[in-house]
């Protein structure tokens, strides 16, 4: 079944994004991410112009983190002060974020930009937990007891002044590095149309030393107010928004996260974690075959913005 | 399939005059007619593209050409004309960049074409070049004429394949047909991601490869009521707009946990 999208303008198969949701909405649940780094580039193979798929992507992303931050908080997993924090920082990030996108737009480097930065970024995460959890399933094998890093130890972030206590993570940290990781993952949400779990997470974890239990509950949290406000601001300065392609990634999304969250649980966590590496680096390298391959058609048209 | 229920019916105008016996008086001059039966069309939520049929009268066709099968048609649906920016993409230590890019001005967005015959067979090329008639004959303003003339050919020529490729400049051989010796009718293809705006349907007659006459009528294409007010809403009242996307993706986040909870 066919539908027309009001703002990309273009016919899509109703079937289509709805299982494209649905799959994205089932990894999502079983990993426990946002999945907005899966949903934007899949929008931009099936042809959706990357500039409504990034705000899209943005939209979509709301309602996962929503619907997962939700049930943290009726767990009790959630700290606001942190999130308000890196919250904070997010709106600084996303604003700056926006203008850059707008102006890539107009010079016509915008899907390059994008490309560039999937590329490095899910190519260094998906790296990086490979390895992670390579050695830790190797290391279950043998029967060693994992190696933990200790949670009391401190680096050169926990020497930067400013420091605020944040009760509910047992934290007392500078707000310099807080703010400047919500700026980033702002920065990525607008110009990526990713909600930046996937970066926040092990950010909290390794550089912050945010208990585990607490981090993802923030992260979900702080990601809600960044995707909406960057929905917000490219609805409003580029009118890039498709609800009607958004709900349709949404209605499918949800009805597989938690489908997924159940799948996610018969998984061991080295298992789930070394799963999740090979599908971020198969994206990365999906994209990195567009960049260096010889595009089939060398010229592209696009209207004046 | 087809969301668009677009019916062209011809105006029987000329119907009257042409039963005459023309032997009787000096041959009048033939002309063409098109009538639209509609002035609006409404792309649909389940539009994947569809054919438009427009339907023409000849009035005053020489009997005799006629019957030779000498007179020939094309309709032309023309889009809205707006500026478009060709990149071109180079490589730069190895990754594909787009470089260098032309601009022009007033290029129709879509442009469909229904002809009796190959464009070839019906006139010389230079009639075509001075009707601009044809998607190989339409000119393109470049916005920087000071570009060098290699440059804007080549941008032209791609700015032309990339429209065909996507269907928005498209050619029917053939799509012409003549129903009677007066009566024609015209399928020309509305490609799925054709533009709103003001068509444009143009319909030229040949005589013997001669061009004879043109009649034009206009077509609007819109968005159906509700992907419109979408459209309108996104842009008049962006800010509202975000806010209901917003509200709309919490509100589905908050159902789906109801719905489908698993814990």
């Amino acid at each position: 079944m066919g539908i027309y999208l009001p703002i990309a303008e273009i016919s899509v198969n109703v079937f289509v994004l709805l299982a494209m949701g649905a799959a994205v909405g089932f990894l999502s649940g079983m990993f426990g991410v946002g999945g907005g780094f899966l949903i934007t580039p899949l929008l931009i193979f099936y042809n959706i112009p990357p500039a409504i798929a990034v705000a899209t992507g943005a939209n979509q992303v709301i309602a996962s983190s929503f619907s997962g931050a939700l049930s943290h908080f009726k767990r009790g997993t959630l700290d606001f002060k942190l999130g308000g924090v890196l919250l904070a920082g997010g709106i600084v990030g996303s604003t700056a974020g926006i203008y850059v996108f707008a102006l890539l737009r107009r010079l016509g480097q915008l899907d390059l930009f994008i490309s560039l930065l999937y590329v490095a970024l899910l190519g260094t995460v998906g790296g990086l937990m490979l390895v992670e959890s390579v050695n830790a399933l190797r290391a279950s094998r043998s029967g060693a007891a994992p190696v933990l890093k200790k949670s009391g130890q401190h680096n050169w972030i926990h020497r930067l002044p400013f420091k605020m206590r944040f009760r509910a993570s047992k934290l007392f940290v500078s707000v310099i590095p807080v703010l400047g990781l919500g700026a980033a993952i702002g920065f990525l949400s607008s110009i990526m149309g990713v909600g930046g779990g996937f970066i926040m997470v092990p950010a909290l974890i390794y550089l912050l030393k945010v208990p585990t239990n607490v981090v993802i509950g923030t992260s979900l949290f702080q990601i809600i107010f960044t995707s909406a406000y960057t929905t917000l601001v490219h609805a409003t300065t580029n009118q890039t928004v498709d609800v009607i392609l958004a709900f349709l990634l949404m209605a499918g999304g949800v009805a597989g996260a938690q489908y997924g969250a159940k799948a996610g649980q018969r998984l061991r966590g080295e298992q789930l974690r070394a799963l999740l590496a090979l599908l971020v680096l198969a994206v990365a390298i999906r994209l990195a075959i567009d960049l260096f391959v010889t595009p089939p058609n060398r010229y592209s048209l696009a209207g004046l913005t | 399939m087809a969301g668009l229920r677009a019916l062209a019916a011809a105006s029987f105008l000329s119907l009257a005059a042409a039963a005459l016996p023309a032997a009787a008086q000096t041959p009048a001059a033939e002309s063409i007619q098109i009538g639209l039966s509609t002035d609006a069309i409404s792309i649909t939520a389940g539009f994947s593209g569809a054919d438009l049929t427009i339907f023409g009268s000849l009035e005053n066709p020489d009997p005799l050409i006629a019957r030779q099968g000498r007179y020939d048609v094309i309709v032309v649906l023309e889009g809205p004309a707006r500026p478009v920016v060709v990149r071109r993409k180079d490589r730069v230590l190895g990754v594909w960049v787009n470089l260098e890019s032309e601009t022009f001005e007033n290029v129709p967005v879509s442009y469909s074409v229904a002809t009796t015959r190959p464009l070839q067979d019906i006139t010389e090329p230079n009639s075509y070049k001075q009707l601009s008639l044809g998607a190989s004959n339409l000119y393109m303003q470049p916005a920087e004429p000071s570009d060098s003339l290699a440059t804007i050919e080549e941008f032209t020529s791609a700015l032309r394949s990339r429209k065909a490729a996507t269907g928005l400049y498209s050619e029917n051989v053939g799509g012409v047909q003549f129903l009677s010796q007066n009566l024609f009718r015209a399928t020309v293809r509305l490609a799925p991601n054709i533009p709103v705006g003001t068509h444009k349907a143009r319909a030229f007659l040949f005589k013997s490869g001669m061009f004879v006459k043109e009649s034009s009528a206009q077509l609007e294409i819109r968005k159906s009521g509700f992907e419109q007010s979408i459209f309108r809403v996104a842009h008049d009242y962006s800010f509202l707009y975000g806010v209901f996307a917003v509200s709309l993706a919490m509100l589905t986040g908050w159902l789906g946990r109801i719905v489908f909870r698993k814990d």
